[in-house]
């Protein structure tokens, strides 16, 4: 902005410049350094903070130790990561690693199946993000991508060979609990949330009521206990449940409990005035609620609803106590591996990374959508 | 101005309607008859009942004694009889409710294409020929928002009337606007009384009345205390409430 401005007007712009530079310099005075013990304070955070950055980025970038020898039985001679320890980081346990932990013991050559997965997924992410996109044929998208990954993860067809969901971990088991859970939740959430508000159909509110408030009184960890421990005992001999479906079905159930109450948070916000002239005009239940109510309501939920679709990404990770080997488990499973294991930081700091690049899009996502549908409405 | 005459059946008939909210009796036995084509304006203080009673005629608000007929169909419990009779009666708000997210022109499409079956391209035509009756055609790509509230109410006029209803509801049209977006309603509001519609409309504006209502009705704590051609009711009043009443609203103006 000020380099146009400067062609043109160059005094004005210089002005301009000038004018900003006070006023950053006189705010930054004003604020951090208006007495004397506002001046040593901000010295000293000034410094710890210095300290901080540089001593990470030493041990992160300056001292790290990316790739090790390997021994002739291949197996890997840690010893230069072990004499770096507190020092630098050792980044060849991820170079090592990586495949395990992302793709799980999904037979190696079989591997590019679940990474095509995975991009899947992201890709599904992406597609359903764009506004162009938001029409009937995006659930199409979803049943075709989701099949597709059913598919590829499965195989036993086209010449690709059968692995059995023992086999499968890594991220694709994290990506498919959070994507599978949050798809069949969500729509279950909106009918719990409508249901619970529903006057006419007193036995369906208090069917919603007990079960958004004993899911909600239940800690996660123990409906996967459920899940996965409990009812198989209750299943006649011989029929068995797949223990990942299982534990996606408890996922479901838990997250829509939650989810329902903040889409019910959404449906009360909006003016009853909005109901009412829906039924004025003499439309149905479900068209009243399909076009008028969730449009609006799920709208001004955007915020709370990406809270807990990031919490329940996250909460994946509790399967680990049923012995399905997410994300977070093949980690531990990557450490266990006697030449690595006191390598935890930096598998941990890896799976962070991981974390954190999903989470990040969904909140800044989330922002953007709800800067977008604010202005296209003129408020 | 010529009382409409008519011998078919009336168009909406109350017929000693009683109300509660908990112990608040809000309709004391209302009865009320408004014959096909007429136009009736209901007035009376602040928490009269007068709200209450016209969205019954609608079934907004159920009632629990008396029978309401609408249009030859008595409002019952079953879905399928509320169904027609929504179809049939319009109804514009106080407070507009427009929907916010969809355009002016949605506002006016969605109804007629999910309700009335109308193919698309004719519920826009229809919508359009309405924007211009209330003279608002070039707003129609637009959102609620983006519009005064004497253009969001012609608009909820419009709404309305795409249903192409045989009764109109007005629940004090003109209360939540600013005075100099009072009048742009009422003559939209005047132009289609000239078109015959049978009208029934809550409102404080007594010149609306004298110009257009056959009969104005006057409720009071729940009851209707006195009606009768609006020269007549506002020079002579026949009670103390009314008396009372009108005193209180010249003053306001």
């Amino acid at each position: 902005m000020g380099d146009i401005a400067s062609e043109h007007t160059p005094l004005e712009a210089r002005e301009q410049q000038k004018a900003a530079a006070v006023s950053l310099r006189s705010r930054v005075r004003a604020n951090l350094f208006g007495s004397w013990w506002s001046t040593a304070v901000t010295l000293a955070l000034g410094y710890i903070v210095l300290r901080g950055v540089f001593a990470a980025f030493e041990w992160g970038i300056v001292n790290a130790i990316w790739s090790v020898p390997y021994g002739p039985t291949g197996i890997a001679n840690t010893a230069i990561c072990q004499n770096a320890k507190g020092v630098g980081a050792c980044w060849a346990v991820l170079a090592d690693k990586y495949r395990l932990i992302l793709f799980g013991r999904y037979p190696y050559a079989e591997q590019w199946r679940p990474a095509i997965v995975v991009l899947l997924f992201i890709g599904l992410y992406i597609v359903s993000g764009l506004r162009r996109f938001w029409r009937k044929e995006l659930v199409l998208i979803w049943i075709g991508t989701l099949t597709a990954v059913g598919a590829l993860m499965w195989g036993g067809f086209a010449g690709l060979p059968l692995v059995s969901e023992d086999y499968w971990g890594g991220l694709p088991i994290t990506l498919i609990l959070a994507t599978f859970g949050l798809a069949f939740a969500f729509p279950l959430s909106v009918l719990v949330a409508l249901g619970r508000r529903s006057a006419d159909l007193p036995a369906v509110k208090v069917l919603c009521v007990v079960y958004v408030e004993l899911i909600r009184g239940v800690p996660l960890i123990s409906v996967l206990f459920m899940a996965s421990v409990m009812f198989p005992l209750f299943m006649p001999a011989g029929l068995n449940i797949d223990k990942l479906l299982r534990a996606q079905a408890a996922i479901i159930l838990f997250a829509a409990a939650y989810l329902a109450e903040v889409v019910r948070g959404g449906l009360q916000a909006l003016p009853k005035g909005q109901a009412e002239a829906a039924d004025a005009l003499g439309l149905s239940y479900w068209q009243k609620t399909a076009f008028i109510i969730l449009p609006q309501a799920l709208r001004l939920v955007i915020p709370p609803l990406v809270n807990t679709f990031i919490g329940f990404f996250k909460d994946t990770s509790l399967v680990l106590i049923i012995g399905l080997f997410d994300l977070m488990t093949m980690g531990k499973v990557a450490l266990s591996d006697p030449p690595w294991e006191s390598f935890s930081t930096e598998v941990y700091l890896g799976l962070a990374a991981i974390y954190v690049a999903f989470c990040f899009a969904m909140s800044q996502y989330s922002r953007s959508l709800e800067r977008d549908l604010n202005r296209s409405r003129g408020r | 101005m010529g009382y409409p005459q008519t011998a078919g059946p009336p168009a909406i008939m109350l017929d000693k309607v009683n109300k509660w909210y908990g112990a608040m009796h809000v309709l004391r036995d209302v009865s009320l008859t408004v014959a096909e084509k007429e136009r009736v304006v209901v007035c009376g203080p602040s928490g009269s009942g007068k709200s209450t009673m016209i969205r019954c005629i609608n079934r907004l608000e159920a009632h629990q004694e008396g029978r309401i007929v609408v249009d030859g169909t008595e409002l019952t419990d079953d879905l399928r009889t509320l169904d027609t009779i929504r179809r049939d009666v319009g109804m514009v708000f106080q407070s507009f409710n427009l929907f916010p997210h969809l355009t002016i022109l949605e506002n006016c499409t969605l109804a007629p294409i999910w309700v009335r079956k109308m193919p698309k391209a004719q519920a826009e035509d229809l919508a359009m020929s309405y924007l211009e009756r209330v003279k608002i055609p070039e707003q129609a790509k637009k959102y609620p928002g983006q519009l005064s509230g004497g253009q969001q109410q012609r608009v909820a006029i419009a709404r309305a009337l795409c249903m192409q209803p045989k009764i109109m509801l007005f629940d004090e049209p003109t209360s939540a606007l600013d005075p100099e977006m009072i009048k742009e309603v009422l003559d939209t509001m005047i132009e289609l009384a000239d078109t015959g519609m049978t009208m029934v409309c809550v409102t404080h504006e007594m010149g609306f009345a004298r110009q257009v209502a056959h009969r104005v009705v006057f409720m009071d704590r729940g009851e209707i205390v006195e009606s009768g051609p609006p020269n007549e009711m506002f020079e002579n009043p026949g009670t103390d409430r009314l008396k009372l009443f009108l005193s209180q609203i010249l003053r306001g103006h």
